[in-house]
């Protein structure tokens, strides 16, 4: 079943790219079923999930691949790989309907997004080390074309920087993958074996090298300072649904893979830097916020608090496995938030970039300075624009505060001076988001926007489903965190 | 005379024979019937190859002048394939030209050659197998008698080829005064109490040598030439046929090698990572997609020598290294077979907006360069994999680390091709060749798709393989 929700969007997207007659309308149609598929089969998977269960690993689904190797097309799930998957489909399902100017080919469009989806949901999915660098490396290739190809501003030029940075990162990620697997006895990339063995655990030398290549590679994709310059072109040169994908999807697989790889299976190591790791990650808070404040461009900032919301994750992950065999509980906290923090951040700055996308529909240009009094005009607009905003700030009720707030009480009991320091991060994201609401929807109209239409019903519908979620989450967690929990138990070792 | 294990080369020689045969007597408007023939020939030698490696045993032949093992067996089948893929792109590139038919022919003779280097365990086989590759080659090249370029082609090859072939007999000969034997078996035997200055002075030339047919340092200038001036179809096969004759010749002789007299790894590591490099770094600016896929195939021959390196530390090595020759030679087919369709346009102003004109050529030239940068799941990855698991496992991380940071230079100047094909405006018309180049280079893409995807049945039976002798 899960083998089926990573092939059907799969089998969509080769279905479109051959299918030349297909007319917007078609391929639209096409896109929605083959995205609703794998989210619909999550969602069943949700529920056959099995809590307390003793294997990390469930409903796994094998086929050998390359067996002298130890390589298997293999999938399974289990806490926190489902609930980022289930965000994931979600986002493809929103991100196929939002509008978006298709220049003459959605035949294409559609397609690469379906690619993508088929190619994130297996990197979440999977429970193969080998088939994890494969769908990293993929969505490399998804989102250039993507870039490149539907892209407004110089899309040619940030859709290379993309594809080469994130390249070198996956490559020197599948140095440290190799560096794992040539430490495992008898050798196999499957995860579970793999995390069971942990190799290299007598090793410091070599383990600590693996783990650094690990970190940069997954850094690089998260993004965390200072390896993050790749993606503030990236994302305004994109297309409005292409940067819900890029920041609601493809950063998440830094992070998840962090979770996966270094943390899970170089434990020793791990724990041994997980205090540089947690520096790292509050300069990427403080810096990311103090930099999104500057721009004034809308999709900039928002691609910076994207710098900002990843570093919490990544502060989660880093307390987390900070001391391994004691504080249990808070570390759980932390992993548990550094998870939510995922899902919430995939739902709020996928329906950020998603209103910047309707911005530039109407307006075709980012530049903050150039909109104002939109709230009478747009109320809609405004409505929804003011829910993303103070979920992405932290607000007790929304699903961004459930997250950081479980990563920062655990991260207090293990770094307390690292999680003050972060704290002045969600001080200053607040500032610059009230900011934003001000000088969009407040003040005097400009004559040229008196005719600024509100949203569609697509658009409604599109970012109602995401911020309803955002909503729930944020006043009745516990169908999330139960799963999510399920996870992050045996991570932590409890 | 045990025969039976050399029928695969037996059938190609007289292939080749019947061809020119066929050649001069068929009228200049019937002288493609020669493909097929070719592809005949191809296909039985494949077929007795495939014999051979099933019902016998590894074991050397001919006085030990000949070794017949697994290796043997995928080199065997890598070169026929690639042929009969070169062989397809031929035809309506070649239909007006006089000496069509001789061209299958020169063609199956220098398949031949890459095939004795392939399985040569004494020396003079390997001389005998890379003069028959150097000379066909050369014929090759200059096919276009009538074309400035491709004689200049051809004389550029025939240049550097000829110090080469030099340096390998003199590397040759120095080996036979040191160890007093040919064979590599009783060679191996005779090193120990060789002198030390002679062998590596020998060892050295005979790399030279070899390093010619490879297109690596320091032989490697006629690589871009040839891609940008012979006959593309001609280009297509000289810059992925030799090389595999080649990269297994030096992989068998360096094996018999004794490391403690002959740092040989080292010396293979530093060329390789010199190689990649100044491939790469001239490939960056080229405005001529041929000279491109030249320097290109240069880069890509300091990959495959990373296998060499870890030969004997790693018993991924083997398996890396055909695992490696199958990618680049289906992939390097796959993009001179997109060239060769579009009847040899070269700028790369002039691949512009091809996704539109010709969304196919264009899906076939995205699947060649993603597999020669290592992207999965195709070939290419599957290659990388193995070579980067096995130099690791070799103890040389710091050339696979030299080889990733090759690997992301490299993909910029494939996507300074691929780019614009897929964001650039149609141009007017893009005229194409006909069918059988087209077919030609999707059968070399399919086959980067297949490999990738089902690579394990691929080097199953080569893990840990003897390298005989």
């Amino acid at each position: 079943m899960l083998t089926a929700a990573v092939l059907v969007p799969l089998v969509g997207a080769i279905a479109l790219a051959l299918w030349p007659r297909a007319s917007e309308r078609t391929a639209r149609g096409v896109g929605v079923v083959t995205t609703l598929v794998p989210l619909v089969l999550l969602i069943v998977t949700w529920g056959r999930f099995e809590a307390g269960a003793s294997d990390p690993f469930q409903l796994v689904e094998r086929i050998e691949w390359i067996p002298q190797l130890g390589a298997s097309f293999a999938f399974g799930v289990d806490g926190i790989g489902l609930a980022v998957a289930a965000t994931a489909a979600l986002l493809f399902v929103v991100a196929v309907v939002y509008p978006a100017d298709t220049r003459g080919r959605p035949r294409q469009y559609v397609a690469w997004f379906l690619f993508l989806d088929a190619v994130s949901l297996g990197l979440f999915l999977t429970v193969d080390l080998l088939l994890f660098y494969v769908f990293f490396d993929l969505s490399l290739v998804g989102m250039y074309f993507l870039i490149s190809s539907w892209g407004h501003g110089d899309p040619k030029r940030a859709a290379l920087k993309f594809f080469l940075y994130t390249l070198a990162g996956s490559l020197v990620m599948l140095l440290g993958v190799l560096a794992i697997y040539l430490g495992t006895e008898p050798r196999t990339f499957d995860m579970a074996e793999v995390i069971a063995q942990q190799p290299l655990a007598g090793e410091a030398t070599r383990a600590g090298l693996a783990l650094l290549a690990l970190m940069i590679g997954l850094g690089i994709k998260s993004p965390v300072v200072p390896f993050h310059t790749w993606l503030p072109p990236a994302h305004v040169d994109a297309p409005g649904p292409a940067s819900t994908i890029l920041a609601g999807v493809l950063l998440k697989m830094g992070t998840f893979g962090m979770i996966r790889l270094p943390y899970a299976m170089l434990r020793d190591s791990f724990q041994r830097w997980a205090f540089v790791i947690a520096v790292v990650a509050v300069i990427s808070i403080v810096y990311g916020a103090l930099v999104a404040f500057g721009q004034r461009d809308l999709k900039r900032r928002i691609a910076y608090t994207s710098v900002n919301h990843m570093g919490y994750t990544v502060l989660g992950v880093a307390a987390a496995g900070a001391l391994i065999g004691g504080d249990e509980a808070a570390r759980e906290l932390a992993l548990t938030g550094a998870t939510v923090e995922m899902v919430a951040h995939g739902l709020i700055t996928g329906a950020l970039f998603l209103i910047a996308g309707s911005f530039w529909q109407r307006g075709g240009e980012y530049d903050l300075d150039a909109y104002g009094g939109l709230a009478g005009q747009a109320p809609k607009l405004a409505g929804a624009t003011t829910i993303a905003a103070f979920a992405s700030l932290g607000l007790p009720g929304l699903a961004g505060f459930v997250a950081e707030f479980h990563v920062f009480v655990g991260t207090f009991s293990v770094f307390p001076v690292l999680a003050a320091v972060g704290l002045l991060g969600i001080l200053i994201t607040a500032a610059l988001f009230l900011q934003v609401l001000q000088e969009l929807f407040l003040g005097d109209l400009p004559d040229r926007w008196r005719g600024f239409p509100d949203l569609v019903p697509r658009e409604v519908s599109a970012l109602g489903v995401l911020l309803a979620l955002t909503v729930l989450i944020g006043v009745w967690p516990g169908w999330l965190l139960d799963v999510v929990r399920d996870g992050t138990a045996w991570l932590v070792g409890s | 005379m045990p025969v039976e294990h050399v029928v695969p080369e037996i059938a190609v020689v007289i292939g080749a024979a019947v061809v020119l045969v066929v050649a001069m007597f068929t009228r200049r408007a019937r002288q493609w019937v020669n493909a097929p023939l070719a592809l005949l020939t191809l296909a039985a030698a494949a077929g007795f190859t495939i014999d051979v490696a099933i019902n016998g045993s590894p074991l050397t032949t001919m006085h030990a002048s000949w070794a017949v093992d697994p290796v043997t067996h995928a080199a065997r089948l890598t070169i026929l394939g690639a042929t009969a893929i070169a062989v397809v792109l031929a035809p309506e590139w070649l239909r007006r030209d006089p000496r069509h038919g001789e061209y299958y022919g020169v063609l199956l003779l220098s398949a031949l050659g890459a095939m004795l280097m392939a399985g040569a365990a004494d020396t003079m086989e390997l001389v005998l197998g890379l003069l028959l590759a150097s000379i066909t080659g050369y014929t090759l090249a200059a096919y276009h008698r009538g074309s400035a370029a491709s004689v200049e082609a051809g004389m550029k090859f025939f240049l550097v080829g000829g110090l080469a072939n030099v340096a390998l007999i003199t590397g040759v000969v120095l080996l036979f005064g040191v160890t007093g034997t040919t064979g590599y078996e009783h060679a191996a035997m005779a090193l120990d109490g060789a002198s030390r200055p002679v062998l590596v002075t020998a060892v050295t030339l005979i790399t030279v040598g070899l390093a010619f047919e490879l297109g690596a340092i320091p032989a490697h200038t006629w690589m871009p030439d040839v891609a940008e001036g012979a006959p593309a179809p001609a280009a297509a096969f000289l810059t992925v046929v030799p090389k595999i004759g080649a990269l297994v010749g030096l992989a068998r002789l360096l094996s018999i090698l004794p490391e403690p007299q002959v740092g040989w790894r080292p010396l293979v590591a530093v060329i390789a990572v010199m190689t990649m490099t100044l491939g790469n770094l001239a490939a960056l600016w080229q405005d001529d997609v041929r000279r491109l896929l030249g320097w290109s195939s240069v880069s890509q021959s300091g990959y495959g020598l990373m296998a060499i390196v870890a030969i004997g530390h790693s018993d991924r090595a083997i398996p890396a290294l055909i695992t490696f020759l199958i990618a680049y030679a289906l992939a390097n087919l796959a993009a001179f077979g997109v060239v060769v369709e579009l009847r040899g346009r070269t700028a790369i102003a002039d691949y512009d907006g091809l996704a539109r004109a010709r969304p196919w050529l264009a899906a076939v030239l995205v699947v060649a360069f993603l597999s020669l940068v290592g992207i999965p799941p195709l070939a290419g990855f599957v290659a990388k994999l193995e070579l980067f698991t096995a130099t690791i496992d070799a103890g040389y991380a710091w050339l696979a680390i030299a080889a990733v940071l090759n690997t992301v230079v490299s993909l910029f100047y494939y996507l300074r091709v691929l780019g614009p094909a897929y964001t650039a405006e149609a141009p007017r018309a893009v005229p194409v060749l006909g069918r059988w180049a087209g077919i030609g280079a999707g059968v070399a893409a399919a086959g980067l798709l297949t490999v990738g995807l089902l690579a394990g049945p691929v080097s199953r039976g080569l893990e840990g393989a003897p390298l005989l002798p």
